[in-house]
This record gives C-alpha cells, structure tokens and sequence, in this order.
C-alpha cells in the first residue's frame, strides 16, 4: 500500500467514469448505448466501492461484497434490458429513445 | 257511573280515536259499518260527557279546584312533560257541547254523504276530528293542548280537502293548514318562553307562577309580548283579523265539516284556548286591549264582507269570523264568562244554520248563490223554519239564544268603557254596530233563500230524516240553550267565570237597545229583500256605492294581497336562494373542482413521457439533495437526519 | 353476555352479501330476499339490544369479547364493540332503515344481485361506525361507506338537472374531502394524545380524559368541524345533498339522508365534542349561526324545487340546521333533541324517499307540476307520503315534533332571538310540504296515471316499518329520550366538568 495512492485518485477516476456514463445515459438516443452508460456507473459505483473499503475497514471485504453484488444485479439488469430492447424492437423496428414516448399522459 | 266518568275522563276522547283507528283498518271497505261504528264511538263518548258534565256541575267544588291528573309524557334533567286532564266547569262545558254537536253532525253525515265513494273514509277524518278537539278541551297542559290544536289543524286540512278531485278544495285545504301555521309559530314562541322563564307549561302550574312574574326575572314588557305572542295562535285558529282568509275558504269541504269546522271544533279552540289562559292576559292589561280590539275590528270587518255575499255558506263563514270576533271581545275585556256563553250559544246556531245549508245544497245539487234560491220554505218546511230559529238566534231577538249571550257581551264591555278604558265605548260602539249588520245580513240570506218567489228551474225537496233530526234539536237548543245565562237567574255566570262571578243588575236599557237593533237590521232585509220583489232599491244602493260594494264583495282584497305576498315576495325570494344556491355556492364547489382538473392538465406537461427526461431530473434533485446535506444548514441536515428518532 | 351480539349484528349483512354472490344473478328474487332476511335479523338482533339495554346503570353495555380487544398494539388500535344510549338509536335507525331500503328497491330488476351485496356492505359500514368505540375503527367503517355509494350512484341513480355521474361524482368527492379534513385532525389529536400522556389510546373514552390545551383544541375542532359538517350538511358545504339525493337510487337515498349524514352529527357529538369540550366551546356559536342559516336558507331553497327528490333533499338540509342548533346550544336538553331529531329525520327522510321512490317507478317523474291527483289511484301511497310530509312540518303526534321542539327550548334559551329564526323556519317547511304533498297526490284524477297502481305485497313494508316508527315515536316519545338521555347526559356532564376545570 503505497503512499502515492492517494483515496482522491480513486474518486477522481470514479467520478469522472460516472459523469461519463450519466452523460451517456441522458443524452443518447439509441437504447442500447443507454444501457452501456448505465453499465458504466455502475463499474463507477463499483470502483468506489472497493476503494473506500480498502481505506476504511481493510480487514473486512465488505465494499468488495456489494461491488459484487452489484456486479450480479447488473448483468441481470443487461440481459432483462436487452431482452426489452429487443422486444421493442420487433415490434417497432427502432431502438430510438425518443419514440419510446407511449407513456406519455 | 259520574265516579267512572270523572276519572275516566280521558276516554272521552279516546273513543273516537279508538274509532279512527277501528275504521282505517279494518272496516273501510264498508261504509256502513264504518258509519256505525263512527256514530257509536261518538255517541258513547256523548254519554260520558255528560257524565262528566254532570259530574262536575253538581259539585261547586270544581269551580276553583278543578280536577287534574296527569302522567309523565317525556322528561329530561330540567325538562319535563306531562299530559294529563283538568276538569273545572269550563272544559267539562266544552266536552259535553263538542260531543253533542260532533255526534249530531255525525248523524247528519249518514245523510248527507250518502253513496260517497269516500264514505269511510269520510266517517274515520271526522272521528279523529272530534278525537283531537275533545283531547284539546281537557288537556291539563300547554304542549299537550298545543298537539291536539296541531292535529285539529291536520284534520281539517284533510276534511276541508276531502273533495280531493277539486283543485279549489286542495288550494283551499293548504290555505287552512299555512295560515293557521302561522299563529301557531307564534303560540309556539310564546309557549317556549313561558317553559323557559316558568319552567313548566302545566295550566295550573303557570296561573300559580304567572301572576308573581317579577319574582321570574321579568318585565310586564316581556309578559305583554309573551301575552301577545301566545294570542297569535288563537289569531290562526279562530279567524281572527289578519289571518282570517282561511275561514271562509273552509266551506270547500262537504258541509257537515264546514258545521264541525265552524260551530264546534276548530275555531273556538282559540276562543278556548284564551280563556284557558286568561290568568296571563288578565296580568297584562295591554295585551288584553289587544284582543278586545282585534275582537272588535274582526267583528264589524267581517260583518261587512258578509252583506254583500252570495254563497250561502259564504255568508255563514264571515258571520263566524264576526262571531268569533265577539267571543274575542268578550274575553279581551276580561269576561270569561260572557265569551264562553256566547261560544255555547253560537255553536248550537252556527251548526243549525250550516246544517240547514247543506240541507239546502243536497236539495239543489250544490248550487250555492243565494240569488237564485227563493221561496224554499214551502218545499222543505224542516229546514227552512229550523233555519228561522238559528237567524233570530244569532239576529238576538229573545229569547233565542244569541240574545243572552250578545247582550251578556255588550254589558261587559259597556262596563268595560265605563272603568275608563280610553277606548273603551268604541269597542261598544263597534259591537253594537256589529249587532246590527248581523241581522240585516242574516236576514238578507234568509228572505233570499227561503222566501219570495220560488225559481221554476229548482226542484227542490225536503232531506231525509238523518239530516233533519239534528236540525230539530240543534233548533230547540238554538231558542231555549240560552235561558241558563238570563241575567235574572244567571246560572252560567255562577259556574263559568275568571275571577269574581258577575253579578250585575239586568240592564233592560241595554237589551231593549240590543233588541232594536235586532229588529231595525231585519226590517231593513225585510225591506230591500223581501218586500221589494224586484230587488230594485239594493241593486240600485249597490250601483251608488259601488265602489264600496266592489270592496266588501272582494272581501277588501285581503285574499289577493296574501296571494301577491306568497308569489312575487316569498316565492321569488325562494326563486333567488336557489339561483344563489346553484349559481354561487355550487359555483364555488365546481370552481374549486376544475381548479383541480386545470391544475392537473398543467402538471401533465411535466410528463413528457421521455426516460431520458425523467432520468435527467432524478440527478438533479439527487444533486440538490446532495449539496444541500453537505452544506446546507445543520438544522435542516439535522432534521432530515431525525427522522426517525 | 357471552356472545359478541354487536358483531353479529354487523356481520349479518355482510354474510347476506356473501350468500348472493354464490346465487345465480337470474334469480332476483331470491337475492332480495336474502338480503331482506339479513337486514331483518339485523334489525330484530338490534331491537333486542335497544330493548335489553339497562338505562337504569348507563353507559356503555353489550360490550362485545368483553372489553377491547388489541389490534394495532403500537397505535393503541383495539377492535372495541359496544353501544351507550348515543350509539343504539342510531343502529336501530340504521337496521330499520336498511330493511326498509331492501323493500324500496324491491323492484329494481337491473342488475339486482350487485345492488343487494352494494347495500349490504353500505349497511354494514353505516352499523359498523356507530358502534365502535374506537377512533380507528370508527373511521375505517366511514371510509367502506363512501365507496359504494359512488357505484351504486352511477350505475342504479337517474337525475334530471345534473347527470348522475355528476351527482356521484359530487356526493363521494365531497365526503372524500371532508372526512380528509377530519383524517388530519384525529390524526393531529391522536398524536397530541401520545405526546401528552404518552400512551397510545384510540378509544373515545381514552381520548376524552386527555387535557389537552385549549388553543390545539379550537384548531382541530375546526377540522372536525369541515369534516363532520360536510357529512352532515352543514351550511355551506351542503351543496353535494340535493344533487346527490336526487341521482341516487332510492335506497341510496334512503340510507344516506337516513343514516349515512347522521354520520357527521354522531361524530361531532361523540368525537369532536366530547373530547375536545374547549374546542366545541369556541366553536358553538358559529356552529349555531350555520345551523340557522342552513334552516333557512335550505328551506327558500326547497320552496323553489320542482322535482319532489329536490324538495326532500334541500328539506333534509334544513332539518340538520336544526340539528346543529341543538349540538350547539351543548345542554342536555339541547343535544337530547338534536340526537332525537337525528332519529326522527332519519325515519322520515327514508319513508319520503321510498314513497318518492315508488311514485317514480310508477309515473316515471319526478315533476310535481307534471304529477297530480295520485290520491285517486294510490291511497296507500299518498297515506306514506303524507305521513312523511306531516312529520317533516313537525306535526305533532309524528316523531318530529318532540325532537324539534326540544331544540327550540333550549336554543332559544341560550341563543335567545337567534332560534327565533330557526322556529321561523316551520312555516316555510310547512309551505313546501303541503305544494310537494297536495299538488303530487290531490286534485283531479289525471288520465296518463290511470294505470298507477297503488301500493302492495313487499311494497308496502317501507310504509308499515317506517311509518310505523313515526307513529309511535310520535305517541310515546319517551320511547326515544330516556334512550337517549342516558347516552347523552353523561358526556355532558363530562363536558361540564372539563369546562370548570379548564377555569376561564
């Protein structure tokens, strides 16, 4: 454990990731770069996660328990979102965010 | 036998109660049997009357303990009532007439109403009539005599009401019923002060309490206005002026009702009702002025109306106002005695007469204007001499019974002016003007329709036996019923009387005063009416004073007046609370509904249905959230913090 | 005592409702008289409970499992079935006139089997909030209520100036806002109560030995008052009464200007008043100015009525101005007749709407300038509908008169010229009555009602039941008042007491 890795780096390196992903996720429009972004706040999350464990309880895993937790939801949530996308798809033959308005009012 | 009936007493209205009951449901499909029943009921409650009657007038003790028992209604911390019966002589006087008269005009009815389809249902009304009255006339207490007077109100609206395939009886009926309503809101307040400020409404409970009302906490002011509310109420009832429009539109129902109506139930409950309360008035002297008065005016307003009238019954129906007008001025002076005397008089007349005109209307099939009868004497000789009777009667010629009573009027209101009363001799004036007109228009209807020429397009013939029989007793009680009060032997005065009994010297000015204008009002009838065959000098009188004419034939407008008042004021102003209530009110419960609605297809811009957006402000707020638990105000973070402490 | 009689009592209708959901919907008849046979055991169970209560000791009896029984521990919440001489009138008003309202809708052949189990649970839910004890309990009755009464609006009602859907709309939106109002401030009391005595006690009994200040009590007094008042009328949030009268079915109409508003005027006496004494203190005189308001004002309101449900339905208003007259005179006498007067509307009110009820079935109007001359055809009709009317004037002999008059003692007493007003009032009631009563059913015989029949058969058993009541209510009102009176002179006597505790 070196003294030049200092907890802000990780933060840095872990925002940023999340700015980038929620950038994504709010701007894109096609569903699956949507999801891609989403996948990266939560490796985002993840890398926190595991970070701050590491500097404040070191003897016990438990931010490495929850980034694999986390780990697992995600690839769950991917396929259920893919599984959706590709529903969508066949029925409307797009994967434009913008026309999935039918929620609307 | 009087033992039972002294404490039985109850059971004289009971009986025809019982009969109500007996006739609605069971016997209705049988108009016989309904009959009998009805005319048993009533003549078995006859016999106890007299009873009671007999009873009560063989024991002087009566005359200043009257006789009470009662039981607990219904009660409260504070708040009791309970019914009960007084017997004194008055209310034993009242039971023995109402019963009569009830049973006779129930005998009648059999004729009368023959072949109705309604018949029992005629019989079963009549009964709960003669129920309610009775009730009324020995009740021990205010509320309960209050009830029976509100029932005696239901039954004649129905009875009045009883041709219900005639718009004029319905509208006739709810005349009846609102205006008398309107006392009763009167009496009604009246009655509540006095529960309030004497805490019960017992008869002999408030003569105790009232005549120490100082020591009640209040003023002669505040007596005179309670007095005058709880007059309001016989104002109703009796037909008194203002509220005396309903009366005359009464003979819209058959005629043995507008009799009962008339002569012994609804309107001398108000005369009786001030008598039975006259320890109050007699505590006020200006409420007791404003009796005399309405009494007086009442008396001379309805006179006038009745001269120029041509419906028989019309005619009858204003001399009972005139008459209850009397009844009035006899109590506002302060004689009990001399108003109860003419009440009896008058309810053997009055039913005699309205008898003898429905005798007249079943023989001429309900043709009712006086100028097209004529000579009926000679076809139906019963009727039209019985008839005869109750005219000089109720004219006061002696010794017929109006006579004695008239004159036991004039002599206590004479006496009434001379202890300095400032009005006093107008009163007298007024009551002997009254006398006059009372027997020019009698008399005026009686030439008309019995005597002159007969009218060749009438067939006219005398009524059955049913309906004869009454007329024969009713007219031997016309002319001998007030030889009791005769001012020599004044038997009704000893037993009768509020106070001190009356013990006057007979006034023979006065009668042979009271006899001239008897006989000066029937020889002007006889004059314009029967000597003249052509009638030319009263149409030519009519044609003179038209203007005057046209305003006692219109009864002074009254009618139309209330009429205006109920359409363009009470109506319209209903007309405007109701467009308050949907255009203002509503208005506002709506307004505040759409308010909701708008403000909800405002908010749903929001919902753009675009994940992206919704994801966007997610963050924000989080973001918001964020700095504001980092930076913000520690109370605030604290707060949030606590939410759960 | 052992068996829980009150909660048998609420759940006979409720196992009739159960029963007609497993009858085929073809047999009609067959739903009816389930349901008239579990109001009616509904109705004799309360008979024996009103008779079998002892005035002579008082308070609360019939106590169901023999006392509370916990529910929600942590809110104090305890499932607390009894009745005092508060609550039984108003459960044997309930049962009669559930009854009743099963006989008024006997001819209803649209979808009968749904408008029986409706009633049943709008039965219930009315029984179930005058005998709990408990605020909790109390208030999740009121809320099963209101939602019945919605659909059966919508689906069984008819209406001529607004639609039904409107009408219903109306009527569950303005309970739903009211009892919002009286949600916050049993919410607001209850919590205060915890805070205070820090204890959790839903119980009214409970609740009404809390001190609680006097400023907190004017305010949630207030809520009440909203909350109460809108369910009982209470001028001017009265405005959802005669619309939804006149959409409502029949029974619906029945039931709920029989029993359901007297909803507001129980509570307000149960609730509001007895335990907050302070609050209903400052609040009483403007109670008793609204309730003269809505006397008058509701009764011009109902001379201008065409439509006979319109008539009765702004009539109903008025006659809870009287009501609130007598809640706030807060006397004995005074609040002896505004519950008595409850009773006697509620009979009244239900007879008038079932008689109304059958001269629309029978003429398909409402119209009183288009009716006229039923006497003719429907003696027994017009017998009810008469009755109703006279007791409705407060005619002596019928049920109302007493109850009114007792208001009248007292608040002219406290009031003084006030209740002048009020008792003004009887004339225009009289008015409207006798043009609704004499212009529907006398004057001539009209040819298009030829074929009107009168009534018969189980027609005749809103008449016989109601009518019945009226008559006897009318003749021996002490049948109602010591009833009453044991029910009501301890809560005020306990309001006494806080009153001089409280100083001032």
């Amino acid at each position: 454990m070196g003294t030049a890795l200092n907890p802000s780096y990780f933060m840095v390196l872990s925002a940023a990731l999340f700015a980038i992903g929620l950038y994504g996720a709010l701007s894109r429009k096609n569903a699956i770069a949507v999801l891609i972004s989403i996948e990266i706040m939560l490796t985002a999350v993840n890398i926190n996660l595991v970070a701050i464990n590491k500097f404040l309880t070191p003897e016990a895993f438990i931010g490495q328990i929850f980034a694999i937790f986390v780990i697992t939801v995600a690839a769950a949530e991917v396929g259920l979102g893919l599984a959706i996308i590709i529903a969508i798809y066949r029925n409307r033959h797009t994967v434009d965010l913008d026309d999935f308005n039918w929620m609307k009012w | 036998m009087v033992d039972f009936a002294l404490t039985h007493a109850w059971l004289v209205p009971l009986l025809p109660a019982l009969a109500f009951v007996i006739i609605v449901f069971l016997t209705r499909p049988w108009p016989k049997l309904s009959g009998a029943v009805s005319i048993a009921a009533m003549f078995s409650s006859f016999v106890l009357a007299s009873s009671v009657a007999y009873g009560v007038f063989t024991n002087p003790g009566f005359i200043e303990r009257p006789l009470i028992y009662s039981l607990r209604w219904f009660g409260m911390e504070g708040f009791t009532v309970d019914v009960g019966v007084m017997l004194d002589p008055t209310s034993a006087m009242m039971l023995f007439m109402v019963s009569m008269v009830a049973t006779l005009i129930q005998i009648y009815s059999t004729g009368y109403m023959h072949g109705d389809p309604q018949y029992s249902v005629f019989f079963s009304y009549l009964s709960l009539f003669a129920a309610s009255m009775l009730g009324l006339v020995i009740s021990s207490n205010l509320l309960q005599m209050f009830i029976l007077w509100e029932l005696v109100g239901l039954c004649s609206f129905l009875l009045i009401g009883f041709y219900t395939f005639k718009i004029s009886a319905r509208e006739a009926a709810k005349k009846a019923f609102i205006t008398t309503r309107i006392g009763d809101f009167g009496m009604l307040l009246g009655l509540l002060f006095l529960q309030i400020i004497f805490g019960t409404l017992d008869l002999a409970g408030l003569a105790e309490r009232v005549p120490h009302y100082e020591q009640y906490g209040i003023s002669l002011g505040l007596l005179t206005l309670i007095a005058i509310l709880v007059f309001i109420g016989p104002i109703g009832k009796s037909g008194q002026f203002p509220l005396h429009v309903w009366l005359p539109d009464a003979m819209e129902g058959p005629t043995p009702v507008s009799a009962l109506i008339h002569a012994a139930t609804m309107v001398v409950a108000g005369v009786y009702l001030v008598g039975r309360t006259l320890f109050l008035f007699s505590e006020v002297p200006g409420a007791a002025e404003v009796i005399a008065f309405i009494g007086a005016f009442t008396a001379i307003f309805a006179a006038t109306i009745a001269i120029t009238q041509r419906e028989i019954k019309r005619i009858l129906a204003y001399s009972t106002v005139s008459q209850l007008g009397y009844m009035m001025l006899a109590l506002g002076v302060g004689s009990l005695s001399a108003g109860m005397f003419h009440l009896w008089t008058h309810a053997f007349f009055k039913a005699l007469m309205f008898l003898g005109a429905g005798s007249v209307l079943h023989a001429l099939h309900d043709k009712a204007d006086v100028w097209e009868m004529g000579g009926l004497i000679k076809k139906m000789p019963i009727t039209g001499w019985t008839f005869v009777i109750g005219g000089l009667a109720i004219a006061g010629i002696p010794p017929f019974a109006g006579f004695w009573s008239k004159d036991e009027i004039l002599v206590v209101t004479l006496e009434y002016a001379r202890q300095g009363h400032a009005l006093g001799y107008l009163l007298f004036f007024l009551a002997s003007f009254t006398a006059l007109l009372t027997a020019f228009y009698m008399w005026r209807m009686i030439f008309l329709t019995f005597f002159g020429k007969e009218k060749p397009e009438n067939h006219p013939h005398e009524s059955p036996l049913s309906m004869t029989f009454p007329l024969l007793v009713l007219a031997a009680l016309a002319a001998v019923g007030g030889l009791i009060g005769t001012p020599w032997a004044n038997v009704w005065g000893k037993w009768i009387h509020f106070g001190h009994p009356h013990h006057g010297e007979p006034n023979y000015g006065l009668m042979f005063f009271s006899v001239a204008l008897a006989v000066a009002g029937i020889g002007l009838a006889y004059r314009l009416y029967y000597q003249d065959e052509e009638k030319k000098l009263a149409k030519q009188l009519a044609e003179r004073y038209q203007p005057l004419y046209k305003l006692s034939y219109h009864k002074y407008y009254i009618d139309e007046l209330y009429q205006w008042f109920t359409r363009q004021v009470v109506d319209a102003s209903a007309a405007v609370f109701y467009w308050f209530d949907i255009h203002v009110v509503d208005n506002i419960v709506n307004g505040l509904a759409g308010a909701t609605k708008l403000s909800g297809q405002g908010l749903r811009y929001f919902h753009t249905g675009r994940i992206q957006t919704y994801a966007l402000v997610f963050f924000l707020a989080l973001l918001v959230i964020t700095v504001v638990l980092a930076f913000g105000s520690p109370t605030l973070a604290g707060s949030m913090g606590g939410v759960h402490s | 005592m052992s068996l829980p009689i009150l909660t048998i009592t609420l759940l006979a209708p409720i196992v009739a409702a159960l029963v007609i959901v497993f009858v085929p919907k073809e047999e009609e008849k067959l739903c009816k008289w389930i349901a008239a046979i579990g109001t009616g055991a509904a109705l004799l169970l309360s008979l024996y409970v009103y008779f079998g209560y002892d005035q002579s000791v008082g308070g609360l009896q019939w106590v169901d499992f023999g006392g509370p029984v916990p529910w929600i521990k942590d809110l104090g919440v305890t499932y607390f079935m009894a009745v005092d001489g508060l609550s039984l009138p108003m459960l044997l008003l309930t049962n009669l006139i559930g009854f009743a309202a099963v006989f008024a809708s006997w001819n209803v052949t649209h979808r009968a089997k749904e408008l029986m189990i409706y009633l049943l649970i709008l039965i219930a839910g009315v029984m179930g909030t005058f005998i709990a004890q408990d605020l909790f309990i109390f208030l999740l009755f009121y809320e099963v209520v209101v939602i019945p009464i919605y659909i059966m609006v919508i689906i069984w009602g008819s209406s001529k100036r607004v639609t039904k859907e409107y009408a219903g709309m109306k009527l569950t939106i303005y309970l739903l806002i009211g009892s919002a109002f009286l949600l916050v401030g049993v919410i607001a009391t209850f919590i205060q109560s915890v805070l205070i005595t820090g204890q959790a006690n839903m119980s009214f009994e409970g609740l009404a030995r809390v001190p609680f200040p006097e400023d907190f009590q004017i305010y949630m007094f207030g809520l009440m008052l909203i909350g109460f008042g809108s369910l009982l009328s209470m001028w001017p949030l009265h405005s959802w009464s005669p619309d939804g009268y006149a959409g409502a079915p029949t029974a619906v109409s029945m039931i709920h200007a029989g029993v359901l508003k007297k909803i507001g005027g129980y509570g307000l006496i149960r609730i509001a008043i007895y335990v907050l004494p302070l609050g209903a203190k400052f609040w009483a005189p403007y109670i008793a100015v609204l309730g003269v308001i809505g006397v008058a004002y509701a009764a011009m309101g109902a001379l201008a009525q065409k439509d006979l449900k319109y008539v009765v339905g702004y009539s109903s208003v008025s006659h809870m101005g009287y009501v609130l007259l007598g809640v706030a005179s807060l006397g004995v006498i005074g609040v002896n007749g505004a519950v008595a007067s409850m009773f006697a509307h509620g009979v009244m009110a239900a007879l008038f709407f079932s008689m109304i009820g059958f001269i629309y079935e029978k003429t398909h109007t409402r119209w009183i300038p288009d009716l006229g001359g039923l006497s003719h055809q429907a003696p027994r009709l017009s017998v009810g509908f008469m009755m109703a009317g006279m007791a409705s004037l407060g005619l002596p002999g019928l049920i109302g008169f007493v109850p009114e008059f007792t208001i009248f003692v007292e608040s002219f007493r406290v009031f003084g010229w006030l209740a002048v007003l009020a008792i003004a009032g009887i004339i225009i009631t009289a008015l409207y009555v006798l043009r609704a009563g004499a212009n529907t059913l006398f004057g001539p015989a009209r040819e298009e009602y030829r074929q009107v029949k009168d009534l018969r058969g189980a027609e005749l058993v809103p008449l016989v039941v109601l009518g019945g009541v009226l008559v006897i209510g009318g003749l021996l009102p002490s049948l109602l008042f010591d009833m009453v009176n044991s029910g009501v002179a301890p809560i005020l006597a306990h309001i006494q007491e806080t009153l001089q505790i409280g100083g001032r």
